[in-house]
């Protein structure tokens, strides 16, 4: 009988010492610093010695087969709805020959060996978990399988060449006898891991979980509130926290006037200062909030040799949008093609048109939190919400002083995340529980209230793009020029532009197919008094709205239907000539309207695509007013990711991310007066609710192509949609979001 | 003050204004019902009290004491809440989760009250927030569930 692994039982997301588990013992746990989110023009760091074909090969990292043959894979991403998990058990498990059911998938601590990524990074981001691991996550699982055969030839005693696997036993089919994978996983665990040239994949015609529909491996404790998050987590002896911040960043604590009342109050443990916060630890979370809110703070303003950026006592949204638009220059080119300067200066028609966005907020429904021990050893355990651990424990490492091998860093599910747990500076919890718990000697959880995020979450960028285009004597545009006045999130963290345009701010703009022979894509950067950061879909979410809303104005301009236009501006493109037809086929062919609809209501179709994350996009929207409102009946779209591991993963994130685009539209802005956000909760700063959504219908097509993300490429083109078709109906353009800022009759 | 809870009694002590949520939560360690904004905004806290939903963030315990009240950790020993669960497992609803335990809440008061609702009932009580936007997902199981509950 073997030995199984000594990983005992531990339910999902359950608090667990991780560091003292054998299968990690053999984990390279270096410092690794990516580039995600790092200053512009510092070149990407590579990781470390993890070159591609040594990528995803420690098996015993990953993997740990229970005796029951069940499986558990540390994953190298994040969930937070995306369906990252369950894909990973697709993968792992088609080449192990083990069913996804019989998988349990956690995120894997920091450390090298789950830097799996074939862009030499790990973070779940950027639409990437599955595109850029997919083959070397196959090759995981096919390399633990040649392990799993080879414990068996030893067991069996029989030669490896007369083994075969059936999902989760190997087989010796000659003497009829097999061997569970639970039965093998001791021994097979510790084979040395073969050569990872020697392993052959399995042919994709005879795949049994890729590319099906595969149940989410989570949806049943997501629906019986069993599964946990780092809001719900608890160890011995811990103390709650809450805070209250500065009211605008930068500025630091003066004095505390009524500290000693604050410090008498019921449950109260002990009152903090912090940097730019104060905080009570008490022995209930809502002891602590009371009291922390009532403590009355005299701010002092940020000092001038604050690291952080701090918000002016002036700042307006609606002025510094104004501030936007009033730039000159200098001006980047990002895309310079052609001679646009000519091209409009011969124009038969030339049209000019200034378009808007709004910032925003993440608003996830799982307001922030951590959870932070430091052990008896020295040693310090983070439980904290993220989408780049190794990041965050080099951070944790930086504030603290600690080794990296002294930090546990524990990646919980994310409830919700969309772009909010980077490591933002100043926007995420974890530093100040962990100074907590240190001040307090006892394990310490802070949530963040619902009104403290909304404080410092980080924003959306806003942006004020310019466009000029010059038409031909048929109408067809021959020209497009688009100055964006405006930061993107990336060069936001750096602090500074960097040496080439920072792509999150323009992308989307960048980037289109459409056969114009002149084209200039232009940034004027110009440094906000906002924190900004990534939101789902980053600079597509605004960017594909200005040029897909404009190329309607040029269609209408030329006098030609913007379907057709974009047929004939993509006519040498077969894969997004395929797509576009695809979304008016769904649509039950394409019919821009005005109509009438069965219920009698006025209707107008809108159509745009969008190019986001290495994949395409097709969106058909139909409208109507209502009480003065936009109504979204329904969104039809056609997304092209190449090729895909859950068609019904897929479905769902399409939906979500049609969900997160209508909130966009039709009402979610993030407003500042006076350097206070106005909203800081969702009663003035709705979401989407279930009466605005639309009805979402979805076509894949898999083109075959290199394979591209999927949880944000189906949102970019969800506004420009709506837009055109609203512009339809009524008659008037729509060159800026959200429409709750029109009047419609 | 006494509290029932999924049909067990527990002793609490507790403010009289202290919000249900923070003494499920904290106090009694059933971390299944979700803080999400402490406003009733969004219905992430939604509980059952005497059958119907409520939303805990707001809810002095104070108020409920004696009361039958019913959170996610049983709503499987529901009838109504079994088919709720299996149906959101079958639809595959959720995504991030975090606002599920709340719209199963909801859907298990609604059929309880309402065992085959239309799609205008269903609209009317199903308004917590999914910042996932598992909407249309919501009303494809609750139309399947008051379908299956026609055909009986």
């Amino acid at each position: 009988m073997n030995t199984p692994l000594p990983l005992s039982d531990v339910p999902l997301g359950e608090p667990v010492n991780l560091s003292r588990r054998r299968f990690l013992a053999s984990t390279a746990v270096g410092a690794l610093v990516i580039g995600f989110g790092l200053p512009m023009g510092s070149a990407r760091v590579q990781a470390a010695t993890t070159n591609a074909a040594e990528r995803g090969t420690q098996v015993p990292a990953f993997l740990e087969i229970r005796p029951d043959g069940s499986v558990r894979l540390l994953s190298p991403f994040m969930e937070g709805g995306q369906g990252t998990h369950t894909a990973m058990a697709q993968i792992v498990g088609e080449e192990l020959d083990a069913d996804p059911a019989t998988f349990v998938v956690e995120a894997a601590p920091p450390g090298e060996a789950y830097v799996v990524m074939e862009n030499g990074m790990r973070i779940t981001g950027g639409s990437m978990s599955v595109r850029m691991s997919y083959p070397t996550m196959r090759r995981l699982g096919a390399l633990a399988r040649a392990m799993l055969l080879q414990a068996a030839a030893q067991q069996l005693g029989v030669p490896l060449t007369e083994l075969t696997t059936q999902p989760g036993r190997v087989v010796h089919a000659a003497s009829g006898r097999s061997l569970g994978y639970g039965e093998l996983a001791g021994r097979a665990l510790d084979m040395p891991v073969p050569d990872p040239a020697s392993i052959t994949l399995r042919d994709p015609s005879q795949f049994r979980w890729i590319g099906k529909p595969v149940k989410r491996l989570d949806a049943y404790d997501k629906s019986t509130g069993k599964a946990l998050y780092t809001i719900d987590l608890k160890v011995d002896d811990m103390l709650h926290a809450a805070v209250q911040h500065a009211p605008r960043l930068g500025m630091t604590v003066g004095s505390l006037r009524n500290q000693a009342q604050v410090q008498a109050m019921k449950g109260v443990h002990s009152v903090h200062t912090l940097t730019g916060a104060v905080a009570v630890v008490a022995e209930r979370w809502w002891h602590a909030k009371r009291a922390v809110e009532a403590i009355q703070v005299d701010w002092l303003e940020a000092a001038a040799d604050s690291t952080l950026r701090a918000m002016p006592a002036d700042f307006s949204t609606d002025k510094h949008r104004d501030f936007l638009a009033a730039q000159q220059g200098p001006a980047r080119d990002d895309e310079n093609e052609g001679d646009v300067a000519g091209a409009l200066k011969n124009a038969k028609t030339r049209v000019e048109a200034t378009y808007h966005n709004q910032y925003l907020n993440h608003a996830q429904l799982e307001p922030p939190s951590a959870l932070a021990r430091f052990n008896p050893d020295g040693s310090l355990e983070v439980w904290l919400p993220n989408q780049a651990p190794d990041m965050f424990r080099a951070d944790i490492a930086k504030r603290t002083g600690l080794d990296p091998a002294n930090i546990t860093l524990h990646s919980p599910l994310l409830g919700g995340f969309f772009g909010r747990h980077f490591l933002y500076e100043s926007a995420n919890p974890y530093p100040q529980a962990i100074a907590l718990a240190k001040a307090v000697g006892r394990p310490v959880k802070l949530i963040w209230s619902r009104e403290e995020e909304f404080l410092r979450d980080v924003l959306r960028p806003l942006a004020v793009v310019k466009f000029r285009a010059a038409l031909d004597d048929k109408g067809l545009p021959v020209a497009i020029e688009a100055v964006s006045a405006t930061e993107g999130p990336t060069e936001a963290l750096a602090g500074k532009q960097g040496d080439k345009i920072d792509p999150t701010a323009i992308e989307g703009l960048s980037g289109k197919s459409y056969a114009i022979p002149n084209k200039r894509i232009a940034q004027i950067y110009v440094k906000g008094p906002a924190m900004l950061g990534y939101w789902r879909s980053v600079g597509n979410s605004l960017n594909d709205f200005f040029y897909e809303a404009f190329l309607d104005e040029l269609a209408d301009k030329g006098g030609h239907d913007p379907y057709e236009l974009r047929l004939h501006l993509l006519r040498d493109n077969p894969r997004l000539t395929t797509l576009l037809k695809a979304a008016a086929e769904l649509s039950g062919g394409w019919k821009r309207g005005p109509y009438t609809a069965e219920d009698g209501s006025r209707r107008a179709r809108g159509v745009a695509m969008a190019s986001p994350f290495g994949s395409h996009a097709a969106v058909v929207a139909e409208v109507s007013i209502e009480h003065g409102q936009v109504k979204v009946h329904h969104i039809w779209e056609a997304i092209d990711p190449g090729s895909i591991v859950n068609p019904a993963i897929v479905q769902a994130q399409v939906a979500g991310a049609v969900a997160l685009g209508l909130s966009q539209t039709l009402l979610e802005e993030a407003v500042y007066v006076d350097g206070k956000p106005r909203a800081r909760n969702y009663d003035l700063y709705p979401i989407l609710p279930p009466s605005r959504m639309a009805q979402v219908h979805v076509k894949i097509i898999e083109s075959g192509e290199k394979m591209g993300g999927i949880g944000e490429p189906p949102l970019p083109a969800v506004a420009p949609a709506v837009a055109n078709a609203v512009a339809q109906l009524t008659g008037q353009r729509i060159r800026s979001l959200p429409l709750s800022r029109y009047t419609f009759s | 003050m006494e509290l029932r809870i999924n049909q067990k009694a527990y002793q609490v002590e507790a403010d009289a204004d202290t919000p249900l949520l923070w003494v499920i939560r904290d106090d009694l360690g059933m971390t299944g019902t979700k803080y999400g904004c402490g406003l009733a905004q969004c219905g992430a806290c939604s509980v059952l009290v005497d059958g119907n939903v409520v939303r805990a963030c707001v809810t002095p315990v104070a108020a409920v004491a004696g009361r039958e009240i019913t959170t996610i950790e049983a709503i499987e020993a529901d009838d109504v809440g079994k088919r709720v669960v299996a149906a959101w497992v079958e639809h595959q609803v959720a995504q991030c989760g975090y606002c599920q335990s709340g719209q199963v809440m909801a859907a298990t008061a609604l059929l309880k009250h309402t065992p085959a609702p239309t799609p205008a009932q269903i609209d009317a009580a199903m308004v917590n927030l999914c910042r996932c936007g598992t909407y249309n997902a919501i009303h494809t199981a609750m139309d399947d569930l008051a379908k299956q509950e026609r055909a009986l």
